[in-house]
């Protein structure tokens, strides 16, 4: 059981548009790889494919560590379960509500365990679901846009987090984002998503803490912006 | 306090003016008690009804009919929703007929019901409990379909097996449509009831009221009118908690500025 990702040959279709064509992935275990491309590249379709969420084709192979934990863009919580009792969903093993409650405190959440979701706030409810892929101790961590929905304010205290999070559990992790700040700064790979295939894989290779401002950052940035077709000058 | 105190009595305004002039009709003679009782008549007789435990008697034997007959429209109901619901080959099987029954008048069943049955209390339990089966069955089937696809996947993704599925998600996410269901069955139950006690009973409102018509009794056959009134608004206030119970947290049931 490493926490290794390896895909060879996928493919899906929808009717006559080939969204992955055939696509390759590698990702080495407790790597950060940021997933980038434009709206209707496929990064969704690649994600539900590797939770199982869609079908896979036969035809790919598809080696993945498990288990799998997913954050969807929205929070997904279940409005008729409260805080503690969405994020130990589905968890076996001994004490789900003591798990539970210890991933809420991780997220800073200790104090709304009881609350329902509809009181939180979008962020709140964003940790809320961060605690809930969390808790089970996945191998590998899909995040599909997690904080798009956020202010600039709330993602950098998430990215904060996350980072910690990260070192504390070292999940493989795929993460979908439109924001190649967030990719250069939390990722320790890029790739972008385009004609059904990868076409850039970036390294990143910064000293933590990453700046905005390092010339590296700025180089990477102009890559990674330049590999999606925007320019800049 | 005052504002509510004064909207509560002008909501009374009308009520009782119509009452005052109803007695006044009756008293100069406008009618005759024969066509329809006055007030004063109805407050005696449902008085005396209830002092004899008359009323009691009556009440609890029409209760019993609907409590019997909901209950078994509410079991069939939830098990055909739930079959159809939750299986593609169900609802190929269950939701066609349910769809053809739905559309007959099931109060015009009660000759054959009649005929099947006999004239005992299995036609009147019967009656309610068809009666009550469909609003349940489509509601419940509907909320099934329209729970939210994404709950589930998520669910899917935090390892929930079907059974846990169908617990954890559907079943709460169709709850709101169920509720609704059951407060439509409530009221065809009535409706059912007052159909099915005509058919020969010896006790129930139904009868009382039977019963009233042959003597002339205006008066009585109202008291058993406002007792079916009653009856469905104490239903319907009694789903209504449970709502409120049940739906605890969710979005639309928020007070505003709560929590
Ligand atoms: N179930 C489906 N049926 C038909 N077409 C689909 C389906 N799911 C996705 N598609 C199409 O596949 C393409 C890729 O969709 P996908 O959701 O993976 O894009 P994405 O890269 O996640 O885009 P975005 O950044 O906007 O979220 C889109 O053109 C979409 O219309
Ligand atoms: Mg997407």
């Amino acid at each position: 059981m490493t926490g290794l990702v390896r895909v060879r040959g996928l493919t899906r279709r929808f009717g006559a548009a080939c969204v992955l064509d055939s696509l390759d992935l590698d990702i080495a275990p407790g790597e950060i790889v940021a997933l980038l491309g434009r709206s209707g590249a496929g990064k969704t379709t690649l994600l539900r494919t590797l939770a199982g969420l869609d079908p896979a084709p036969p035809d790919a192979e598809i080696v993945l560590p498990h288990p799998i934990s997913m954050v969807f863009q929205e929070p997904r919580l279940l409005p008729w379960k409260s805080v503690w009792r969405n994020v130990a969903l589905g968890l076996s093993g001994p004490d789900p509500r003591g798990r539970a409650e210890a991933a809420l405190h991780e997220v800073g959440l200790g104090q709304r365990l009881d609350a329902w979701p509809a009181t939180l706030s979008g962020g709140e409810a964003q940790r809320v679901a961060l605690a809930r892929a969390l808790v089970r101790a996945p191998r590998l961590l899909l995040l599909d846009e997690p904080f798009a929905a956020l202010d600039a304010l709330t993602r950098m205290r998430m990215h904060a987090l996350v980072g910690d999070l990260w070192r504390a559990h070292a999940p493989t992790t795929l993460m979908v984002t439109h924001d190649v700040d967030e990719a250069v700064l939390l990722a320790d790979r890029c790739v972008v998503l385009e004609g059904g295939r990868l076409t850039t894989d970036l390294r990143v290779e910064l000293a933590s803490p990453r700046r905005h401002g390092h010339p590296r950052f700025v180089a990477l940035r102009q890559n990674l912006l330049a590999a999606l077709g925007v320019d800049v000058h | 306090m005052r504002i509510r105190i004064s909207f509560v009595a002008r909501r009374l305004i009308s009520p009782l003016l119509i009452l005052a002039a109803w007695q006044a009709a009756s008293w100069l003679g406008a009618f005759s008690p024969r066509v329809l009782a006055p007030p004063s008549a109805i407050l005696m007789a449902a008085w005396k009804l209830a002092a004899s435990g008359a009323l009691l008697h009556h009440l609890l034997v029409s209760l019993g009919r609907v409590v019997a007959g909901l209950g078994i429209g509410l079991a069939l109901g939830s098990a055909l929703a739930l079959v159809a619901g939750l299986s593609r080959l169900g609802e190929d099987i269950v939701d066609a007929p349910m769809q053809m029954l739905r559309t007959l008048p099931f109060l015009g069943l009660v000759p054959l019901f009649i005929l099947w049955f006999g004239i005992g209390e299995t036609p009147k339990i019967a009656l309610v409990a068809l009666g009550s089966t469909f609003p349940i069955y489509l509601n419940l089937f509907a909320g099934i379909r329209g729970v939210d696809r994404r709950l589930v996947e998520a669910g899917q993704v935090f390892g929930l097996d079907r059974a846990g599925l169908i617990r954890h998600v559907i079943l709460p996410g169709a709850l709101p449509s169920a509720l609704v269901g059951l407060r439509y069955a409530l009221g065809v139950a009535w409706l059912s009831l007052v159909v099915a006690e005509q058919i020969n009973a010896n006790a129930g409102i139904g009868f009382l009221i039977a019963d009233a018509r042959d003597f002339l009794r205006t008066d009585i056959i109202v008291v058993g009118l406002l007792v079916y009134a009653m009856l469905g608004l104490v239903a319907d206030a009694l789903v209504r908690a449970l709502e409120r119970r049940a739906l605890r947290g969710r979005p639309s049931l928020l007070p505003m500025g709560s929590a």
